[in-house]
């Protein structure tokens, strides 16, 4: 099969060249053969059907079904569908359970995300240093993010086992007393996001030593010949070299982390006390311990809208720079 | 150009930018020694520490279940055993989840990327009504995050009668609009002369879509397939949700029954999350090259 940007002739009897360069759009060398554009036509809907009907019936009905179900009394057991008005997202608003849940989303994330960024950082960084035995580093720090979550909940629980886990052995050994990693109220939300951290930062790690690696060559050979050493070429071109890709992982992470459900359902099922339980695990609770559905769809909704507005303000403007 | 030569220069261009690449390392850091011993240590322990809770798991699970319940010890003093895994093995329907969850990964990865790829094509190479829209719509599911629909949805599977079944756990995964704009936007690269050539010589969308921008785009499909593997193959929410028949669960909904229902049988739990481990832990050796090239390529990269 040959390609020529020339010998293009249009065959007779086909749409007009007018219609086509109407038609194409910026960025495709398109308008050169009007009869492929026809064809183009009729198969964009066959090939975009299957993933429109799966979002449709996957994605955008549940939302509009949710948003209904969030103003009515429905429960799990199918009693009760009358319309209720605001009745559910006023309950959601004076619910000091929502409060807290959302706060506790809200924690996790901050206290994640930091790490997750700089650890990844110093990680690939470290690793983009060109010393032997890539293979294993990137091995070492990805491997956990290939462990599912009950397996990391698993072994988590027997690090932080009291008397005979690792971390109190290690400390009793140091003269130090136990620590209620998982079950001292003020402490069990670190202790997750510590494990949340070493299952997860390989990801980002990946995401940095890519983005290292895309990093022109040149511009390290030009500023060593102009005589800057390895601190001034990691600030000078480094480091501003990747703040895009900052912007970009912080994003995602902060995203990632407000949906948390898993590693601490399966470590503390929210507890000691509540004090780890997050929005997500008291939608859950309230849908599917306590059947109400309605009421469990409003806190849904009420927790969309904060993911919604953060990202129409975070996302909106990565996307413009990238 | 033909396909094969085409590949054969893109093929080249990678291999140029490693090589490049390999050399730029060197410049990143000082020749000085002691920054490289200082860099290797650093390294040596951030990796010894994120490899030890994996290798005290599996010390622990070779362990006489009497000594895991004892302060923890690096070495076995009872003696190596196989106990655990047996008992798991025999005890516990570990097998039929991870026969559950290969299946399910594996639905939901060839349907994920095809449809995905198809959408991806009617973005990037045709023209239709309404498309400009249904893009629209594409990028604002992205930013719908799934977890909170788990009510609705498990009411439509109740509807539908899919609780309990594969179809209910596969389905709703299937939908991934950040992955057609991966694909679509290393679609929109393909030189469009190619295209109109084919087109000329009479093949139909089937065959362009099939011949040739899918083999054209076979690194940036496995790196999507890879992505979307894991992450059904990890995924926990849904499935735990959407089933209730442990005939039916996966790797992970089954895996955090059997914790409650053994409670402290710690040699037992550490011998199940290895075998659960394993299977991932493989699929990442042999393919790392092509994971980590993957984040490049997906375009996640950032460039």
């Amino acid at each position: 099969m040959t390609v020529s940007n020339t010998g293009v002739t249009a065959p007779p009897g086909q749409a007009p060249a007018a219609r086509s360069a109407a038609t194409s759009r910026p960025g495709t060398r398109a308008g050169t053969a009007g009869k492929s554009l026809r064809e183009r036509d009729r198969s964009g809907y066959l090939f975009v059907a299957p993933f429109a009907i799966a979002t449709g019936l996957f994605l955008v009905w549940p939302t509009i079904s949710g948003l209904w179900m969030s103003f009515t009394n429905q429960s799990l057991t199918g009693t009760g569908s009358e319309f209720i008005g605001f009745a559910n997202y006023a309950e959601a608003f004076s619910d000091p359970q929502v409060w807290q849940t959302l706060w506790h989303t809200v924690w996790f994330t901050i206290l994640s995300t930091v790490p997750l960024v700089v650890v990844a950082l110093v990680m690939a960084l470290l690793v983009h240093t060109g010393l032997p035995g890539q293979w294993v580093w990137r091995m070492s720090f990805f491997a956990p993010y290939l462990l599912t979550s009950a397996v990391v909940s698993g072994l988590s629980a027997w690090l932080f086992q009291p008397d005979i886990g690792l971390l109190d052995t290690w400390l009793a050994a140091l003269g130090l007393g136990p620590v209620g990693w998982i079950t001292d109220e003020n402490v069990a939300m670190f202790s997750i996001a510590l494990v949340t951290v070493w299952w997860t930062v390989g990801f980002n790690f990946l995401l940095y030593l890519a983005a290292l690696q895309g990093i022109p060559a040149q511009q390290y050979e030009a500023a060593t010949i102009d005589g800057a050493g390895g601190w001034r070429r990691l600030f000078s071109i480094t480091l501003p070299q990747l703040k895009t890709i900052t912007g970009v992982i912080v994003v995602l992470q902060l995203l990632a982390s407000l949906k948390v459900f898993d590693q601490i359902y399966l470590l503390t099922k929210g507890g000691p006390n509540g004090s780890t339980r997050p929005i997500l695990e008291y939608v859950y609770d309230i849908g599917f311990t306590n059947y109400r559905l309605g009421y469990a769809s409003a806190i849904s909704y009420v927790f969309f809208a904060l993911i919604l507005v953060f990202t129409l303000v975070r996302l909106m403007p990565t996307r413009k720079e990238a | 150009m033909s396909v094969a030569e085409l590949v054969a220069v893109r093929r080249a261009r990678a291999l140029q930018t490693r090589a490049e690449n390999r050399a730029l390392t060197k410049l990143t850091i000082g020749p000085s020694r002691w920054v490289r011993a200082a860099t290797l240590t650093a390294l040596v322990v951030l990796a010894a520490l994120w490899l030890l809770p994996v290798v005290w798991g599996a010390i622990t699970s070779f362990k006489h279940e009497a000594e895991a319940a004892l302060p923890a010890s690096w070495w076995p003093s009872m003696g190596w055993t196989l106990d655990a895994y047996q008992q798991v093995l025999s005890n516990s329907d570990l097998l039929i989840w991870m026969w559950n969850s290969l299946v399910v990964a594996v639905l939901v990865t060839i349907l994920t990327v095809l449809i995905s790829a198809m959408a991806a094509f009617a973005f990037s190479q045709t023209l239709f009504k309404g498309r400009g829209l249904l893009q629209w719509l594409t990028i604002a599911a992205i930013m719908m995050p799934g977890q909170i629909l788990i009510v609705p949805l498990f009411r439509q599977m109740q509807a539908l009668g899919l609780v309990d079944t594969f179809a209910g756990i596969v389905l709703p995964q299937i939908v991934a609009p950040v992955m057609v704009f991966i694909l679509k936007r290393f679609f929109d690269a393909i030189p469009q002369e190619l295209l109109d050539a084919a087109r000329i010589d009479g093949a139909g969308s089937w065959r362009l879509f099939w011949t040739i921008v899918l083999p054209l785009s076979r690194s940036i499909l496995v790196a999507v397939a890879i992505f979307v593997f894991i992450g059904a193959w990890n995924n926990f929410l849904w499935p735990f949700i959407v089933t209730t028949d442990p005939q039916f669960m996966t790797l992970p909904v089954g895996l955090s029954t059997v914790k409650n229902a053994y409670g402290v049988q710690y040699a037992q739990n550490m011998a199940s999350a290895m075998i659960a481990a394993l299977p991932l832990l493989l699929v990442f050796m042999l393919f790392q090259r092509r994971i980590v090239q993957g984040v490049a390529t997906t375009g996640m990269g950032g460039q």
